[in-house]
């Protein structure tokens, strides 16, 4: 099962390194990994997305307190939280397939960042599951780039 | 206001932790530090032959005197040198500040001369470490590793600094503020879980007490031992854990696990409650996990919450240091037992003292040949509980648990989650640096002794009288022991006999050596040797063929014991 783990770290030099190195040292494979600074300049947030059965979480988020830098741990529940990837989509228009595309995008809500003569470049935030169903439908059209964030989560209401 | 070196810095902060003693080894990155410590009024630096052994060193002093241990090395092969004694420090908690010299500031990722990440190198090994970019970091920095090596879970935290860092200028006043927003161990426990313990335990027909290292650092040896004797628990302990109880006392069981008492083994597999204390139910005591404990619920009080519920399911969780907690709960229990009498367990006790006369730990006496277990409770007869041994690694070693009986916390020094050979002889330095009027004994291999003894020079220079008890086999012990029981006998590159005189080697440092073959002659070699002001090596050429029994085979129960005379042929 995939699990959200939200993890509050000191922004210093080298911690996100040893944030990660924890996860492979330990067995895990990080499906997906999003840094970023918060509100407060000295913290930094790391969200990290894993594949694991709950005991081994449990391990994992014991074994992350112990990293000196880290400053508070969150597991998220998918129920509970909002999760957000960003994509970026560069697709081939050679074909005049570029009104079709444009009709996918409007019903996804995707925007438009960039066209030139041969390609249009589209912006499209969501979740994972609505991510992966935009790609798969403009597959056929031929894509030229694929750029995907990693997961970032939020849990809902006053906790935080 | 003052202005001085990073380096000056350094030694300042180190003073003004009290550091007594820097393990170490100069180098082309430290040489402004090695230029402070010259005029260096305070702090001893102590010259090792070989990193590994001043991580080893600092280690030893940390485990002897309960004070954090500092060792010193350059960049690159420095650093990587210190490793093993990091790594081995690491597994068993022990609180030690390396601090190695690095490349300057702007060379750092060129692959410069003597370039390591040694902060990268070392993540996996250490607590915390420490790359210092800028000076004015440096006195912040040695104040937390200090303070993050010595509390909660102790263990290793390393100071990379660069040499333009150590060169550069800072105040000679600035304040140094911890700033750990991170950082905050539990050492009281939870009260609640504490109360709960105590009915448990009272209520229990057939405790017993599983103690380890964390007893040992965290002081609690007398509130260990009033709880036992208070609520008439068995006590058993895991390597690291000797010394947290007596182990002449009636309810001492000693050593659990593979290669511990049979009596220890059948009382953690028969009990239905085990009250593990400062003990990580590391895999080289339970055995085969699935057959461990069936009866038992445990309770767990570990100082790092990432060990409770690790390998073992646990009934009751409590978080905080063996001491505090130990103290909380000899009230709590007090105040049940005053309320309903003593717990009835005597069938429980009388059980386990059966077992105890039943299966001692022994070996063939009447035979000729040199015994390691006569050596070694002739070792213990003689000098009592006022001695300090560390030992190396290997069959050396389980002898040393199985026939020493420690009474004392920190008198037995051993490589338990690393098990490193070679780390007896340098942590016995560190050890009798740390302890200058405690008699230091290494109890050595053969083939462990010879990954170290560069370091007699140390010893001979430093005029430390160190006495090592060589069990001289002429093999690579404890693998050939396996090698004959589970190998059919193949003993592929593990005899090694003859290949240096060890006397000669020893004298050669100009220390003085000692050869016994005889049982007749041990005991005055031994006496011998305490009256010698000098390190001394008595080389006791023991019987090649004398295995460590009781052993668990690996991956079975552990009340499946191999016992003396009856082990496969
Ligand atoms: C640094 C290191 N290398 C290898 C081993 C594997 N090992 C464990 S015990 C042992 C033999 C030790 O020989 P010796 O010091 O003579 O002790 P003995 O078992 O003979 O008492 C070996 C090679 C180890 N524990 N540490
Ligand atoms: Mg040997």
């Amino acid at each position: 099962m995939n699990h959200i783990i939200s993890v509050m770290v000191e922004n210093k030099s080298g911690v996100l390194a040893k944030v990660a190195a924890l996860f492979s040292r330990r067995g895990f494979n990080i499906e997906s990994l999003a840094v970023g600074t918060t509100d407060d300049d000295k913290v930094s947030r790391i969200t990290i997305v894993v594949n694991s059965d709950e005991s081994s979480i449990e391990q994992i988020t014991k074994q992350l307190h112990k990293l000196i830098n880290v400053i508070k741990i969150q597991k998220l529940q998918p129920d509970y939280s909002v999760q957000r990837e960003l994509v970026l989509i560069k697709i081939n228009t050679e074909n005049k397939s570029r009104a079709e595309i444009l009709e996918i995008s409007n019903i996804f809500r995707a925007n438009v960042v960039d066209v030139t003569k041969g390609t249009i470049m589209l912006e499209l935030t969501g979740n994972s599951s609505k991510i992966s169903a935009f790609e798969e439908l403009l597959k056929p059209y031929g894509i030229i780039e694929f750029v995907r964030t990693g997961m970032i989560a939020c849990s809902r209401g006053k906790k935080s | 206001m003052g202005k001085i070196s990073g380096s000056k810095m350094l030694l300042k902060c180190l003073r003004e932790e009290g550091v007594e003693y820097i393990f170490g080894y100069p180098g082309g990155k430290v040489i402004p530090i090695y230029d402070s410590i010259y005029d260096e009024k305070k702090i001893k630096h102590i010259l090792v032959r070989h990193e590994q052994c001043a991580a080893h060193a600092a280690d030893g002093y940390a485990r002897a005197t309960g004070k954090t241990g500092v060792c010193m090395a350059t960049s690159g092969p420095g650093g990587t040198n210190l490793i093993t004694g990091i790594a081995n420090a690491y597994m068993d908690s022990i609180p030690i500040v390396a601090i190695t010299g690095q490349v300057s500031t702007i060379e750092i990722g060129t692959d410069s001369f003597q370039e390591a990440d040694i902060t990268g190198i070392t993540s996996p090994i250490t607590k915390h470490n420490y790359l210092v970019k800028n000076v004015k970091d440096l006195p912040a920095t040695v104040k937390e590793a200090f303070y993050i090596a010595s509390t909660g879970r102790p263990g290793p935290v390393l100071i990379d600094i660069p040499i333009d860092v150590q060169n550069a200028l800072i105040d000679e006043n600035i304040k140094a503020e911890i700033n750990l927003p991170g950082y905050k161990p539990t050492i009281k426990g939870h009260l609640k879980q504490i109360k709960e313990a105590a009915v448990k335990i009272y209520n229990s027909s057939k405790p017993v007490i599983f103690a380890g290292g964390g007893v040992v650092s965290s002081g609690g040896n007398e509130e260990l031992t009033e709880f036992a004797r208070l609520s008439e628990i068995p006590v058993i302990t895991s390597l690291l854990g000797k010394g947290s109880f007596p182990e002449s006392d009636e309810l001492s069981l000693m050593m659990a696990g593979m290669h511990g008492t049979k009596f220890a083994n059948l009382a953690l597999t028969e009990a239905n409650l085990i009250i593990g204390i400062g003990v990580r139910f590391d895999d080289r005591v339970t055995g085969k996990l699935s057959e461990f404990a069936k009866h038992a619920d445990i309770i767990h009080i570990d100082v790092d919450p990432a060990e409770i519920g690790k390998n073992v399911k646990v009934k009751i969780p409590i978080v905080g240091d063996a001491k505090n907690v130990l103290a909380d709960l000899i009230k709590e229990y007090k105040t049940i037992r005053d309320e309903k009498g003593d717990a009835s367990r005597q069938e429980w006790l009388k059980l386990v003292h059966k077992w105890k006369k039943d299966y001692p730990v022994s070996y063939f006496n009447n035979s000729h040949s040199l015994k390691p277990g006569y050596i070694i409770e002739k070792l213990h007869e003689i000098v009592k509980e006022n001695a300090i041994i560390c030992t190396e690694v290997g069959q050396n070693q389980m002898w040393a648990a199985q026939f020493f009986k420690c009474s004392k916390p920190r008198t037995f020094i051993s490589s338990g989650g690393l098990g490193t050979m070679g780390f007896g002889f340098p942590s016995s330095i560190g050890a009798q640096f740390g302890c200058p009027d405690k008699m230091v004994f290494d109890i050595a291999g053969d083939g462990s002794i010879q990954m170290v003894s560069h370091e007699f020079a140390t010893a001979v220079v430093n005029k430390l009288p160190i006495k090592i008890i060589l069990l001289n086999n002429g093999n690579l012990g404890m693998v050939k022991q396996w090698q004959e029981l589970f190998y059919k006998k193949r003993y592929s590159e593990t005899i090694v006999r003859g290949c240096v005189d060890f006397v000669k080697l020893v004298e050669a440092y100009g220390g003085v050596g000692i050869r016994v073959k005889k049982k007749e002659e041990v005991e005055k070699a031994i006496k011998d040797a305490i009256s010698i002001d000098n390190l001394v090596l008595i080389d006791f050429h023991i019987d090649p063929d004398e295995n460590v029994f009781p052993m668990v085979a690996p991956g079975a129960p552990i009340k499946e014991m191999m016992v003396l005379g009856k082990e496969k042929k």
